[in-house]
């Protein structure tokens, strides 16, 4: 077995005029946390969109989990899941609905007993039979992050996993996604969050104007910096941190 | 790409029964289509039915097919309206990103769109009767009757996809399904064509819903139904053929 989830080298892709990867390369270990960088518009969601299949590229290539993306979808399909940017949950379906709805589409047995242990797990138990247009912004990325967990994919995709949801709910899909990978999935995830990155990431890949312009572990990172002055600053609570005291909740 | 081939017909049972949730959970979108034809029912047979000279005796009779054809012609606009909505969420993304063959999420959707319509079409053929619609018609003209309302709601649906696919906006999602409501006012469906201007009339009597509302109108009562039947199935296949073509292109394009 590889020990490299994704390769992906020299990668293109254009829309119309607009060339948006030129010439992308790197690597993710199976089992690790691959954090990718970049501001809006600079192609995180293309490059997703690529290795889950729902875009073809112009250049280059990219194996998931030791398959082509464009000669072998449907492999790469079998072996993945997609927490797109927008939850994709059915909004009119319950929460129950749309886990038995993804289970029966991997064809796995006993949907019904699938959702109900993911339902627990997720604390979404008591909402199991709502619609999840009811649902808070967190109840439904759990929800979505779910549907992504059955069939017990190789490797996750998740597309700014926490845009939008408030300081709880980000610290709950941070936990999730570092249990998921000490289970020995793979976590590919994008985000504008830095401190996301620090969180979670094992590498981290900044992407900017095309190109991968840096790819390494924190550590890595901090070291192409001058290393770090000793300042006395007095410390500060951030807004976050009172928060989170307040509503009687620690962050990590 | 065997595995994909083996479940086809199983993942588009997963998607029909996704949107006939859809619809269970929301019966108000079966009444609301259901509601109009049933209204304009009512109206032309209490209100301007007396005035309405058709040479038969039983207005409701004379009506029925065109009614039909109305909530069919409205009912298609959820299916426009569901697929939008499926675009713009993620959900298509996740089953694209699936091991499902690609085009199951849409036939989904279409077979969806056959079974709402016949459950509205069922509905206002009840509250025909309880207003006096009464047909002598056999279970092979019944079943002819179920045809031409099966592909016409077909040929409807894949223009209503072209639609859902297409639009830019909800409220544009809908805006297609005007003119085709508004057909069956042009046509025999409530009047004779032989009262109209020469114009009218003649577009009246050439368009496929007069085609379709005569043949419908002699198999319910028991009549031969001539070759009103072969334009009308004619016209219904032809729609459905170029619709489905030109909605499969959008689709892949949309969606790949």
């Amino acid at each position: 077995m590889q020990n490299n989830s994704i390769q992906v080298k020299g990668l293109q892709k254009s829309y119309k005029q607009l060339h948006v990867l030129k010439g992308i390369d790197f690597e993710v270990e199976t089992g690790s946390i691959f954090a990718l960088l970049g501001s809006n518009g600079a192609g995180k969601t293309t490059i997703i969109k690529i290795l889950t299949t729902l875009l073809k590229h112009d250049g280059g290539t990219a194996a998931v989990n030791g398959f082509d993306v464009a000669s072998k979808p449907a492999n790469v399909q079998q072996s993945i899941s997609l927490t797109g940017q927008f939850a994709a949950v059915d909004e009119i379906l319950t929460g129950r609905e749309n886990l038995v709805m993804i289970a029966r589409l991997r064809h796995l047995q006993n949907p019904r007993q699938l959702a109900d242990n993911l339902l627990k797990r997720f604390g979404l138990t008591d909402a199991a039979d709502r619609r999840v247009s009811t649902y808070s912004g967190g109840m439904r990325r759990r929800l979505d992050i779910a549907m992504s967990l059955i069939g017990k994919p190789r490797l996750i995709f998740l597309d700014e996993p926490t845009t939008g949801l408030d300081p709880e709910a980000r610290i709950e899909v941070w936990k999730m996604v570092k249990e998921l990978a000490e289970s020995g999935t793979t976590v590919f995830l994008t985000t504008q969050n830095l401190e996301e990155a620090e969180q979670l990431a094992d590498r981290i890949a900044i992407l900017h104007d095309g190109k991968i312009i840096v790819n390494g572990t924190l550590e890595e990172l901090k070291k192409l910096f001058p290393p770090a002055k000793v300042e006395y600053v007095e410390k500060q609570l951030t807004l976050e941190e009172i928060f989170l005291a307040i509503i009687g909740k620690k962050g990590e | 790409m065997e595995t994909i081939k083996n479940h086809f017909f199983s993942d588009i049972g997963v998607m029909l029964g996704r949107s006939m949730r859809h619809i269970s959970h929301s019966m108000d979108t079966i009444i609301t289509v259901t509601i109009m034809p049933i209204m304009f029912m009512l109206l032309f047979v209490y209100v301007f039915g007396g005035a309405i000279q058709t040479g038969t005796d039983n207005y409701v009779n004379y009506l029925l097919p065109g009614i039909l054809l109305i909530a069919i012609a409205s009912g298609i606009t959820y299916t426009a309206y569901r697929l939008f909505l499926d675009m713009r969420s993620g959900i298509f993304e996740r089953f694209h990103s699936m091991p499902i063959a690609r085009s199951a999420p849409l036939w989904g959707h279409v077979l969806t769109s056959l079974v709402s319509n016949a459950i509205s079409v069922v509905v206002i053929i009840l509250v025909a009767l309880i207003m006096g619609f009464r047909s002598s018609a056999g279970i092979l003209s019944w079943l002819a009757v179920a045809g031409i309302l099966a592909l016409f709601t077909l040929a409807l649906t894949w223009i209503a996809v072209i639609a859902g696919l297409s639009a830019k906006s909800v409220d544009g999602v809908g805006a297609f399904s005007y003119p085709l409501i508004f057909l069956p006012f042009i046509s025999s469906a409530f009047v004779p064509t032989a009262s109209m201007p020469s114009v009218v009339r003649a577009f009246a009597e050439n368009q496929p819903v007069t085609y379709l509302v005569e043949a419908m109108r002699s198999l319910l009562a028991g009549q031969s139904v001539g070759n009103d039947i072969g334009v009308a199935l004619a016209w219904c296949l032809g729609i459905m053929i170029v619709a489905y073509l030109f909605a499969m292109r959008t689709y892949k394009q949309k969606a790949a």
